[in-house]
């Protein structure tokens, strides 16, 4: 069950499933989704490659209709609406792709133009309009250029600037960066954030990397299996990861070999209020038996520094014990884990 | 052999030959740019499927495809003589010429239209294209340059075509190679005939190339 969390809800998902095909070959892609997200924040939705995150962003403007479940955007259900409402719901929402999916016959400028003059905007009003975007996405000398003259993170601020056009509520991502170099992800995403707190437009971020579910969610849900997993506040699921999926995101980038399989290590955390001793260094010390550092990482969530440490623990369930009652003495936040990352 | 009659004869097939070939290719895109539409967007992975709708106008278009130019010209001679009057002449050629081009650009413009990102096409989904907005601004915008290549291509094949309905009382240069090379034994009449017709393509073909690449924003 989703925690409850405060603020007016955009997008309200309830019991969807969403089945590909039918009879023996039918693939369950998404399987009793209930979600919430609220105005105003920028939700992430993480899973691995087909986990189903992606329908499920697709199933927010209807590009993929629920096979059962109810999906409401600004209090309108989506699947209740004949034809051409649909249209105009979807006209509330933006989407942006990895593959940026602009049109390519067209300039940046008339890119932007597009959703304009498809919901009727006269041409001088939408380049108008796609001019001030240009501007807000920073491109205002590339109006006239062709999107094969752009470069990849070029081609997604103008197709973040198109998503925009037509002054949506919602914006989509669907893997907006993963085809972006680390240096221009990181532009993206600041665009991205500013978007959120000029313009108030909510962010729904669907991402294979933890990182930029890091860099900009404040809550985030984990798709695994076609279902939920995991929802919960960024720095919450960092902290304290319950599910094997949760983990194995986080330590993506740790790189743990196999050969860990079985074995005891602690998650140590320092959750920014206790971290100017030498935690490991003492414990060491004070426990007599080493440890092994098999991945650190810090980040700022939220604007709060938060960082943790994993450790193998010795093959001794004294020193084990030894060690969990010095953290517990020290007031440090501690998980022991079993790996099978 | 170049006395002024020939001349006029040899121009004379020129503009047959380019009346022929002009006005059946575009009659035939406008038969055939709405089959290679509807080719495309009711497939099963198109914006509108409708299967029945769909394998119906493919069997049609292999129909009429597999059916070689000269006789689909005997068969519908009934069509022919009904629309024109006549069975015989540059405009009564026409007729076949427009059955027989017809599906055959369909099939070109519905290749073209597939070269169109799904993609791209999503994206002018999320943003609220109908399914008409979708065709008029992002398939036929999106892939017009290789429109525009088929468009070359269907009008040298239709050429070719008007060239062996002189075998079967069309006019055009085709008529005059075939009357006096194979008919009068006069082959220096049909090397100049041939070499028109080469020169026709050529003209047809850089043409094409030209236009396209002008209107080609893709690399």
């Amino acid at each position: 069950m989703e925690p409850a969390c405060s603020g007016t809800p955009i997008i309200t998902i309830r019991g969807l499933n969403k089945t590909f095909g039918a009879g023996d070959t039918a693939v369950t892609a998404l399987q009793g989704i209930d979600l919430t997200i609220f105005e105003g924040e920028v939700f992430g939705i993480i899973g691995l490659s087909g986990a189903g995150k992606s329908t499920l962003v697709r199933c927010m403007n209807h590009l993929e209709k629920p096979t059962e479940g109810s999906v409401t955007i600004a209090g309108k259900a989506l699947e209740a609406l004949p034809g051409k409402e649909l249209l105009l719901a979807r006209r509330g929402m933006g989407m942006i792709f990895q593959q940026f999916n602009l049109l390519m016959q067209r300039t940046a400028l008339q890119n932007i133009c597009f959703p304009l003059e498809i919901s009727g905007v006269s041409r001088a009003e939408a380049k108008k309009r796609a001019r001030e975007l240009l501007q807000i996405v920073d491109l205002a000398d590339k109006e006239k250029a062709y999107p094969a003259q752009l470069s990849g993170g070029q081609k997604q601020r103008v197709a973040i600037a198109r998503a925009l056009a037509a002054n949506p509520k919602v914006l989509l991502c669907d893997e907006a960066t993963s085809a972006l170099d680390p240096t221009t992800t990181r532009a993206i995403l600041d665009l991205l954030r500013e978007i959120n707190q000029r313009l108030g437009i909510t962010i729904v971020v669907i991402t294979h990397e933890m990182s930029v579910i890091e860099e900009i969610c404040s809550r985030v849900a984990i798709i695994d299996n076609s279902r939920i997993a995991e929802i919960g506040s960024v720095r919450d699921i960092f902290l304290k990861p319950r599910t094997d999926i949760a983990k194995k995101l986080l330590y993506a980038s740790g790189r743990l070999g196999e050969s860990l399989m079985g074995q005891r290590c602690l998650r140590i955390v320092f959750d920014g209020t206790k971290t100017t001793s030498p935690v490991i260094s003492n414990m060491v010390l004070e426990c007599g038996a080493p440890v092994n550092i098999l991945f650190a990482d810090t980040k700022t969530i939220d604007g709060k520094m938060v960082g943790y440490t994993l450790v193998q623990l010795p093959d001794s369930d004294q020193i084990i014990e030894k060690m969990k009652k010095y953290l517990t003495l020290h007031e440090i936040t501690y998980q022991e884990e079993a790996y099978h990352v | 052999m170049f006395n002024p009659q020939m001349l006029q004869l040899l121009l004379k097939g020129v503009w047959e030959t380019l009346y022929m070939t002009l006005i059946s290719t575009v009659l035939a895109y406008a038969l055939g740019l709405p089959i290679g539409v509807l080719l495309v967007v009711t497939a099963e992975d198109g914006i509108k499927p409708l299967a029945p709708l769909n394998r119906v106008l493919g069997v049609v278009v292999n129909v009429f495809r597999s059916v070689p130019f000269l006789i689909l010209m005997v068969c519908v001679l009934g069509v022919t003589r009904f629309i024109v009057g006549t069975t015989i002449g540059s405009t009564a050629t026409i007729v076949p010429l427009v059955i027989a081009a017809a599906p055959f650009i369909g099939r070109m413009i519905e290749s073209s239209l597939r070269e169109v990102d799904h993609g791209v096409i999503e994206a002018a989904q999320s943003m609220g294209a109908s399914n008409w907005q979708l065709i008029t601004r992002v398939l036929l915008p999106e892939s017009l340059p290789s429109l525009i290549t088929g468009a070359a291509i269907a009008t040298t094949t239709v050429l070719s075509y008007s060239a062996l309905a002189g075998a079967l009382g069309g006019g055009g240069l085709g008529a005059i190679a075939i009357n006096y090379g194979y008919y009068r034994y006069q082959p220096d009449v049909m090397w100049v005939a041939v070499v028109l017709l080469v020169l026709i393509v050529q003209i047809f073909q850089e043409g094409g190339d030209r236009l396209t690449a002008a209107c080609d924003k893709r690399s």
